[in-house]
């Protein structure tokens, strides 16, 4: 008789999911499913709304990366009040823009590194769970969690001084921003007292990502085989094929690095991309058309983006991007816990890419804002720290909303997830009929890979349990286990 | 300038954008005002979306933090007020947010401060993409915002500038 495993996070309002493993009275893994729940109707609420209210209106989304969010919408809105796709902007609007959204991304891959994988990696994945935590970080390598604490700080700050203020910012606007960066601004992220300042947020990175590569010559075989699993890869790409967070075309290789989709306008997104509805979850799932939905999924995120660009416009970066590239000889890697690789080297260039960025004098000009023609329908794109952001707004002729289209990073990272979990699920359960600490964090570890924001959007005090539940086929409860 | 006995954080943390979540920013929002007028030193307010590791640096700055959220607790009256106890409950699944008591644990460990910390947790109701608090809530945050000022006028070393209600 097949039995079903079944972790499952409750959690306050937004964020539910859970893992569903069937197994077969041999207790051979059969089938595997992640469900989560997405953004309840937030595009119908945003309907009726004035356009120019939407990029503080998506920040109640998340508060996780309401940057994100932020700066997809407001290149949406570009589009619409006619200031051109996302490089029509002044000089400081774009680079203001650009200055958050590092600052945004810099503090959410540290976050995920320093607090929720490193564990993972300093006392490997199969650790007693009373040690294999970030307060077990904190007993043998506090400097390490010290310096994630500090370079949480640094971007946060980044942030503040670029969105204006830390909760519903509203830096960005449509057509460009609201204020520039001073010079007291600038030095104090700059050259800040040790160690809030941009020298040392680099030095950091670079010994973090010298910390996993230590970590991954030691653990290859479990590194490079942990939820291995072909895909096609898709991100934004600058035009001339550089990675670029803020703006550029959409590009997706497959497994062998073929390119399958063409540095195409995201305008025309909805051409080439198409959501697919599942009975068993409220999370769609995206896919290429042309390839359709058995071939066209697609991975986004750090490892995809690399796997995607053809280089790092920052030195240090890049060295590191060149050896990561060597690493699957050129061609794309599939390796589901190289995304903390390629989260790493991504953070470096941040930490590169802010301090270019607070030397540039055009922080300090004072033409924030331009328009045009007004159009009705606009997209705005992003490379969000957890993958690629769609944002697509149209308006009627008394400028509100009447159509809102989001995919969001983890929806586009829906199949690999699942796929992630069911190479998890055989590789580790099979033969199993008891739900073991080990099981559980071998999945969660393969999700976690993907850095899904599952918790997203409320913050009322409360508790998020992890549970583990084992059924029959009649759905009775056998086995069940809270963490 | 009415300066404390000692130095006071007050840090309210939630989302505005989904009604009820918003009880901690508008909390602050009244206690920094309180504080502007009975010109209390020594003392000030923080706010964000949530509490995130980096707060264990900004906490351990002071000798006094209150942290306040809403509460979803069906159970709760109006709100609680309690003393936090460090906890080194490890982090949960993928999530992205952490707990006050988690937020001391950090500063003890990696800043060997530990302030006195406190929890106000106001009940809330609704949680819609909508921003403004139910008439629940707000009449749940007068309760609560009249608590805190109590507390924080008893933390107060001269109280030359509070009122008389609060002097006792």
């Amino acid at each position: 008789m097949p039995k079903k495993i079944t972790i499952e996070p409750v959690t306050r309002i937004e964020g539910h999911g859970k893992v569903t493993i069937k197994i077969d009275d041999n207790g051979k893994v059969r089938e595997s499913r992640l469900h989560i729940v997405e953004f309840r109707g937030f595009e119908r609420f945003v309907q009726g709304r004035p356009y120019w209210e939407a990029p503080v209106l998506v920040q109640r989304l998340c508060g996780i990366c309401p940057v994100s969010h932020h700066l997809a919408a407001a290149k949406a809105l570009d589009v619409i009040v006619g200031a051109g796709t996302g490089d029509g902007l002044t000089a400081v609007g774009e680079k203001m823009r650009r200055l958050m959204h590092y600052g945004q991304f810099f503090q959410s891959h540290v976050l995920h590194f320093f607090h929720l994988s490193s564990p993972d990696f300093l006392f490997g994945i199969d650790a007693d769970p009373a040690i294999r935590n970030v307060i077990g970080v904190i007993k043998h390598h506090k400097d390490l969690a010290v310096q994630g604490v500090m370079m949480r700080k640094y971007g946060q700050e980044i942030i503040m001084h670029t969105a204006g203020k830390k909760i519903h910012g509203t830096g960005a606007i449509p057509g460009g921003i609201n204020k520039n960066l001073s010079i007291a601004e600038r030095d104090l992220l700059l050259n800040g007292t040790d160690p809030l300042n941009a020298d040392k947020m680099v030095e950091w990175s670079v010994a973090a990502l010298e910390f996993f590569k230590v970590y991954h010559k030691s653990n290859a075989t479990l590194v490079d085989t942990f939820a291995e699993f072909p895909s096609n890869h898709l991100s934004m790409v600058r035009k001339d094929g550089a990675l670029d967070i803020y703006h550029g075309v959409l590009r997706a290789v497959d497994a062998d690095g073929k390119r399958i989709l063409n540095d195409v306008d995201y305008q025309d997104y909805d051409k080439y991309i198409e959501e697919e509805v599942r009975n068993w979850s409220y999370m769609k799932f995206p896919y290429l058309k042309h390839l359709g939905k058995e071939k066209g999924w697609y991975r986004v995120g750090p490892l995809a983006r690399l796997n995607v660009c053809d280089f790092i416009p920052t030195p240090l970066a890049q060295k590191e991007f060149e050896e990561f590239k060597a690493y699957t000889t050129g061609k794309p890697n599939n390796m589901s816990l190289h995304y903390h690789w390629a989260r790493l080297i991504e953070t470096l260039h941040s930490a590169e890419a802010i301090r270019d960025l607070l030397k540039d004098s055009d922080l300090q000009n004072d033409d924030l804002v331009i328009k045009g023609e007004k159009t009705n329908k606009g997209v705005g794109v992003i490379e969000a720290p957890r993958g690629t952001l769609f944002h697509h707004y149209e308006i009627n002729d008394n400028d509100q909303i009447t159509l809102a289209n989001l995919i969001v990073s983890t929806t586009n990272n829906n199949e690999p997830m699942n796929q992630a979990v069911n190479h998890t699920a055989k590789s580790f359960m099979n033969g199993q009929m008891e739900i073991t600490e080990g099981m559980m964090n071998a999945v969660e570890v393969a999700i976690r890979a993907y850095d899904p924001c599952l918790s997203c959007a409320t913050h009322a005090l409360g508790q998020m349990p992890l549970e583990m539940k084992l059924v029959n086929a009649n759905n009775e409860v056998i086995d069940s286990k809270t963490k | 300038m009415t300066q404390l006995k000692k130095r006071v954080l007050v840090y309210g943390y939630g989302n505005p954008g989904r009604e009820d979540d918003g009880l901690g920013i508008e909390m602050i929002k009244m206690v920094q005002e309180w504080i502007d007028k009975h010109k209390l030193g020594c003392m000030t307010t923080e706010s964000n979306y949530q509490l995130n590791i980096e707060d264990a640096e900004k906490i351990s700055e002071w000798d006094i933090a209150v942290f306040v959220d809403a509460s979803k607790d069906e159970d709760l009256n109006e709100f609680i007020f309690r003393k936090v106890e460090p906890s080194d409950a490890k982090v949960e699944f993928t999530m992205h947010a952490v707990s006050p008591s988690y937020v001391l644990h950090l500063s003890e460990k990696l800043f060997k401060k530990s302030p006195e910390t406190y929890i106000l947790g106001i009940k809330g109701y609704k949680w819609d993409f909508k921003e403004g608090l139910s008439a629940n809530a707000k009449l749940n945050l007068e309760q609560a915002f009249q608590y805190l000022t109590r507390k924080l006028a008893g933390w107060a070393l001269i109280k030359k500038n509070l009122p008389i209600s609060m002097l006792s």
